[in-house]
């Protein structure tokens, strides 16, 4: 079976020597949600602009739906819909509006475009909205607004960059609802990006971690969560302790792996967190360490994106968010 | 090229949309050049007593003029929604659709037309109205036309700075600093005959100049229809160049998202 989507070396840098994808290479299996998950910064919507023939990477190759994304860009954008991080939707038009000129640059007219707008509006509960200007809806409407675009031409791949981000709990679970129901309902193959964990979880088949720009882990959300056996063990510290003492005290108790201490947080890995609990806290006592609280849990995500990348996902997120700052400093002071 | 010319169709239609929804600009855009017709055209009334105006009304002079600035103008502005397309994602969900790039550019473009001639029409009744004299139909249309063109050129030049720089005080400060001058540096407001002989050859080279002097003379009785059809095909020749710049500047856009 060809993939529907493969990518080989994908490298991507940007002025001010950003290296924003470094070698990434995966592939796809036709009919299934693929994630990719890492944190703000890990070269995900870049990833999703070379394959969408947005952007062009520096080297590298890929193909989408069969076709290459740098010799074969119309074929491939005929294939593809494609829902951005950001809303890309025209807001001074009303939602009718929209779709109808979407369908309309895929050669779509007449009435069964007619037919297909409405049956979109309807499916994404905007029937009554749809002659309203998009300047009126709420986030949640935008962002369906966006889904219904991306599926107009009943596209083979649908790429979704980080589609329920900002978007509040209850529309958020709408949206998951609406992408199970797309990929079970109609095979089509859908590429999610995502920097939360739990969504990579709930939605995907198989999934990439990626962290600067390559991917650090692959596999299915069950199997990367099996590579860690046992349980995590977190323990919230009264102050930060930064020395590696306490750490390597707690790898000599034997069943304690892993001792990664963040400011005042720190994760450790044991075969039985019921039975490490009070070594671990008594061991604590010991170096005159004050806890806040203590929790005992399956391998999360997080717990999978740790070892990897050897920072934690908020670690990740907070660093992403400072240089993003640095970078945008410094291209104001340019102009 | 049939696609292009249908996509160029449909993005009109969401320029005119836009545009209907907000018809208020039209005459927002409409206050500056009357004030110039109104106001100039009253304080200068004597100033045909100089050669070279080939009327005594200073209007039927003037008014021409007004015409193709205000297109000029238009055009100057045009890429500013392209730059609001690009901050409101409204581009890149275009660009990974089989759009063609160039209907981008050109629906602007034909909207800038549509607008120019509603302009025009009006700026042409109010000259009319207060005292202005115009000799045929046709002259009237070649005004508007060449007007369109120069509108259109600038245009193109506006859409790929906009595209390429995509700030829209950058693009203000570029209309700005080339526009004023091109239209103080024709004959807009004074014959060359009165103009400094170093303006009158900048006047030669300014495409400004160029619809200036081709509508005038088409609104002006027994138009030379030879330096006409030349200014038009200087002008027509500008425009092509220019809006394929713009379509160009979006390969440069690619490789910087």
């Amino acid at each position: 079976m060809t993939s529907a989507i493969e990518a080989h070396g994908l490298v991507k840098t940007y002025p001010g020597d950003v290296r924003a994808l470094d070698g990434l290479g995966f592939s796809v299996e036709p009919g299934t949600v693929f994630g990719m998950l890492g944190p703000n910064g890990a070269g995900k919507s870049t990833t999703v602009k070379i394959l969408t023939t947005l952007s062009r990477p520096d080297e590298g190759e890929a193909r989408v739906a069969g076709f290459d994304v740098l010799r074969q860009p119309d074929e491939v954008r005929r294939a593809i819909g494609v829902v951005g991080q950001r809303s890309g939707v025209d807001r001074e038009a009303t939602g009718r509006e929209n779709i109808q000129l979407q369908g309309q640059l895929f050669g779509m007219g007449g009435r069964e475009l007619e037919r297909r707008v409405s049956e979109l509006l309807e499916r994404f509960g905007l029937a009554d909205a749809g002659d309203r200007i998009v300047k009126t809806y709420s986030g949640g409407m935008q962002r369906r607004l966006d889904v219904a675009l991306g599926l107009i031409h009943e596209p083979q791949v649908l790429f979704l960059d980080e589609p329920t981000t900002g978007l509040d709990p209850e529309v958020r679970a709408g949206m998951w609802k609406e992408i199970s129901r797309l990929s079970s309902e109609r095979g089509i193959t859908i590429f999610l990006t995502t920097h939360y964990l739990e969504e990579a979880d709930a939605l995907t088949q198989r999934l990439v971690i990626v962290d600067r720009g390559r991917i650090v882990a692959s596999g299915t959300a069950d199997e990367l969560k099996g590579e860690l056996k046992g349980d995590a063990i977190h323990v919230e510290l009264h102050e930060p302790h930064a020395d590696g003492q306490i750490a390597s005290a707690l790898q000599t108790l034997g069943d304690i792996r892993e001792v990664q201490i963040e400011g005042t947080s720190l994760r450790a890995r044991t075969d039985d967190g019921a039975r490490a609990v009070p070594v671990v806290l008594q061991a604590l006592e010991a170096h005159g360490v004050t806890v806040t609280s203590v929790t005992v849990s399956r391998p999360s995500l997080d717990d999978v994106y740790l070892r990897h990348t050897g920072r934690s996902f908020l670690e990740a997120e907070n660093v992403a968010a400072a240089e993003q700052q640095q970078r945008h400093d410094r291209q104001e002071a340019r102009r | 090229m049939t696609t292009a010319l249908r996509h160029t169709w449909y993005m009109s239609q969401r320029q005119m949309r836009m545009l209907m929804r907000q018809p208020v600009w039209i005459a927002i855009t409409l206050v500056q050049p009357i004030i110039w017709i109104l106001l100039y055209g009253q304080a200068y009334k004597n100033i045909t007593r100089l050669p070279g105006f080939g009327t005594s009304e200073y209007l039927t002079y003037l008014t021409p003029g007004i015409v193709v600035m205000t297109a000029l103008f238009s055009g100057g502005w045009n890429g500013f929604g392209l730059i609001e397309d690009i901050n409101n994602g409204v581009m890149d969900r275009f660009l990974v659709t089989p759009a063609s790039r160039g209907a981008i550019v050109y629906g602007r473009l034909v909207q800038l037309a549509i607008v120019a001639v509603i302009q025009s029409a009006i700026l042409l009744l109010i000259g009319a109205l207060s005292g202005a004299d115009y000799s045929t139909i046709v002259g009237l249309l070649v005004l508007v036309f060449a007007g369109i063109l120069l509108g259109a050129a600038f245009g193109g030049l506006s859409n790929a700075m906009s595209v390429v720089v995509r700030r829209e005080e950058t693009v203000i400060a570029a209309v700005n600093f080339v526009i004023l001058p091109l239209t103080f540096l024709s004959t807009v407001f004074l014959p060359q005959e009165i103009l400094p002989g170093w303006i009158r050859t900048v006047a030669r080279l300014n495409p400004v100049n160029w619809a200036v002097e081709a509508g005038r003379t088409a609104v002006f009785p027994s138009p030379d229809w030879g330096l006409i059809a030349i200014r038009m095909a200087y002008l027509a020749v500008l425009a092509v160049l220019c809006s394929l710049l713009a379509t160009r500047a979006f390969r440069a856009y690619q490789r910087s998202v």
